[in-house]
């Protein structure tokens, strides 16, 4: 096991051969393998970054973004790097982040590789109010033109958490049930994705190609205004969700064996799906519903690292590089430019296909 | 589920044969009615009198005879047969799958369908149902096939979770090529999405003629494949004792889930909720057994799609709500109260 649970008393069990780490009620055993995987995905994810950061319509060498970043490079150079392209791809590495945190967290509350907030209908909340303001917005005149623009990431954060909280309320039967969750999500998913395809017919073709575009996940034209909500919500939730992960642990057993811990089940189970959906919400709202990171992404950290369960501050790295590499891709490696979930979904879906082929009894937990 | 604790012990049994055919009889009124209300119920009601002149003696000078014969009868008798495979090929899935989520729109089916539809669009400038329906059936048989190899190459073979997620993973990937595709070209997403909402209006009698062999045979196969489902429902390797061949009974259910999914979506675009939901009720009252399950399920199909399209007329009035967008609004919160009163159905 990665965390031993604390116990109300009494020397926390050992793991043969691994020097464990305390520090008051928290324990963990030192991985080297974590350890590892950890640096070299931030590796790659920061030469994702200036790779990023270079490539475009004003090429730029690697040694001179770094030299920008660095506080050098002319006039020029700077606007380029650091109000057009540094921001799009810090919002790029942040909401790949922030999504694939929050599915390593409903993944293995849930204990099961499906339930990632894009299948139980977090992210489509989120989208179908954005589709929503983008479609019928300009004609209610108090939210037309320049607000809609500026409404459109609120109005998904509200529509997110909004989603969230019915889906949880609804689940919600003495207590919380990972499949119980899965299936009402897919449920209102369903439904909200019918109100998107109504949105679609009944709007003018121009903003249903907006909309479209929001449908997709697209990092085009985003500036520190997306980066810092979606840093803040990282910042606060994801320390908690490494804190509250202590519980993860136990969970997987079951509820039964980890309420014999002396875990609070559904108490750590809320507290830490709030964490996860705060996190897809944020990160829907900057970007829109980038396909398959939070589904993918922890897939690829679990194994990474060898673990039994997502891990989280892997699953975040991995979902970052994933997502900037694909906005390379997105951006540059096309004839014409594209948003950036489609490239993830093409990258992402073959590569949990390889999964089930190679580890398809593993992928039944 | 609470029910008789005392009597004698054969009671059970006798109630569920009793069930069964009560559920079944009214399953049959509710059919009747819906197409009677189908025919009847639009834009211009008319009279049941009227209607019933329209069918026995015709008279083409008078438009509301013109209207239920040209258009409202053809559209009843598709609902009636989309429907009806829509809720066999959810039984089957489910059946097959062994997974109470199983739909044809999560393994893959109407992705594929509309990935092809787009391309037709796209690249071939086809724009009427009638020119979608041999790019859609394509696409949904080609993506169905797709996810049940890979989803049995790995070393566990197709169990239910590495099914539901080949078919999550075909589906985001021939989304995502879809959204490639009408980002890339607005006069496609302009055809596209308004197929993509699922509908049986404006679909001549010629859309049926095309899939209604696929259909039938869909369904024949379907059917025969219920004693073979009820082994499987025991475990592969309960059936294989019991003389079955589990590859060949997976095979023809692939098939008959392909033909029954892929042909309905042809004919009507992208329908979700139908094949997930109608096993889950008719379940209540047929309980497990194929042999009642499957026809139930066919029945049920039938009623949901047609109750949906007339909802829709009537809803909007003087517009009119897809089919697939009042299924979804009808079906999402009825299942969502079956998920939360049941203990989950474990098949």
């Amino acid at each position: 096991m990665a965390v031993v649970t604390k116990g109300p008393a009494g020397p926390p069990a050992k793991v043969p051969g691994r020097p464990a780490l305390r520090r008051g009620r928290f324990s963990v055993v030192w991985r080297p393998r974590t350890v590892l995987v950890l640096a070299v995905t931030a590796l790659v994810l920061l030469l994702a970054l200036v790779v990023n950061i270079g490539r475009g319509d004003f090429p730029i060498s690697i040694g001179e973004v770094v030299a920008v970043l660095l506080g050098g490079g002319d006039r020029g150079q700077r606007f380029i790097v650091l109000d057009l392209r540094l921001p799009q791809s810090l919002t790029g590495a942040l909401v790949g982040g922030a999504l694939a945190v929050s599915g390593a967290i409903t993944q293995a509350v849930a204990r099961n590789p499906l339930a990632s907030p894009d299948i139980i209908g977090i992210t489509m909340g989120a989208s179908a109010t954005a589709v929503f303001v983008i479609v019928l917005g300009g004609g209610f005149g108090v939210v037309g033109g320049a607000l809609a623009a500026a409404g459109l990431p609120i109005a998904a954060l509200i529509g997110g958490l909004l989603t969230a909280a019915v889906i949880y309320g609804l689940s919600w039967r003495r207590g919380i049930q990972g499949f119980r969750l899965v299936l009402v999500g897919i449920g209102i998913n369903a439904m909200l994705l019918a109100l998107v395809q109504w949105l679609l017919v009944v709007a003018e073709i121009y903003e249903a190609a907006r909309a479209t575009v929001w449908l997709t996940g697209s990092l085009n034209a985003r500036g520190w205004e997306h980066v810092v909500p979606v840093g803040l919500a990282l910042v606060v939730l994801v320390p908690a969700a490494l804190v509250l992960a202590h519980a993860l642990g136990a969970l997987q057993f079951g509820d039964d064996t980890a309420r014999g811990l002396g875990l609070r089940v559904d108490r750590a189970r809320t507290w830490l799906l709030v964490v996860a959906v705060g996190l897809a919400a944020v990160a829907t709202a900057s970007a829109g519903p980038i396909a398959f990171v939070a589904l993918v992404a922890p897939q690829i950290a679990q194994r990474l690292v060898g673990a039994a369960r997502p891990p989280i501050a892997a699953s975040m790295l991995v979902g970052a590089a994933l997502t900037v590499l694909s906005d390379v891709i997105a951006r540059t490696a096309l004839p014409s430019p594209l948003p950036v979930g489609i490239v993830t979904a093409v990258v992402g879906a073959p590569y949990l296909l390889y999964l089930l082929a190679r580890h398809g009894r593993e992928a039944r937990t | 589920m609470p029910g008789p604790t005392t009597g004698p012990p054969r009671a059970p049994r006798r109630s569920l044969r009793g069930r069964r055919i009560v559920g079944l009889v009214l399953l049959l009124a509710a059919l009747v009615a819906g197409a009677l209300l189908s025919v009847a119920v639009g834009a211009k009601p008319i009279p049941p009198g009227v209607v019933w002149d329209a069918l026995v003696r015709p008279d083409l000078s008078l438009e509301d005879h013109i209207v239920v014969r040209s258009l409202r009868i053809p559209r009843t008798v598709l609902g009636l047969v989309a429907g009806a495979a829509l809720g066999l090929s959810g039984a089957l899935i489910q059946g097959h799958t062994r997974n109470p989520l199983a739909d044809p729109g999560l393994l893959g089916v109407n992705a594929g369908a509309a990935f092809l539809v787009v391309i037709g669009i796209y690249l071939f400038g086809v724009t009427d149902p009638l020119g979608y329906v041999w790019f859609a059936f394509a696409g949904a048989a080609a993506a169905s096939v797709a996810v049940f190899v890979l989803g049995s190459v790995g070393r566990g073979g197709a169990t239910p979770v590495t099914l539901a997620l080949a078919g999550s993973a075909i589906s985001a990937l021939l989304g995502a090529l879809t959204s490639a595709v009408i980002l890339v070209d607005v006069a496609t997403l302009d055809a596209y999405r308004f197929w993509a909402v699922g509908s049986l209006a404006g679909r001549d009698g010629e859309v049926l003629t095309n899939v209604v062999w696929f259909l039938g045979a869909g369904a024949l196969m379907a059917l025969a494949s219920a004693p073979a489902l009820n082994a499987l429902s025991l475990g592969d390797d309960v059936a294989r004792s019991l003389g079955h061949s589990v590859r060949r009974t997976r095979v023809l259910g692939i098939v008959a889930i392909t033909l029954l999914a892929g042909g309905a979506t042809a004919a009507c675009g992208p329908i979700a909720f139908v094949g997930l939901v109608v096993p889950h009720i008719v379940r209540t009252f047929t309980g497990p057994d194929y042999r009642w399950l499957l026809p139930a399920s066919a029945l049920s199909g039938a009623v949901l799609l047609l109750v949906g399209d007339v909802l829709g007329r009537v809803l909007v009035r003087p517009g009119e709500l897809q089919v697939g967008i009042v299924l979804a609004l009808v079906g999402a919160p009825f299942f969502i109260h079956l998920v939360r009163r049941r203990k989950m159905v474990n098949i």
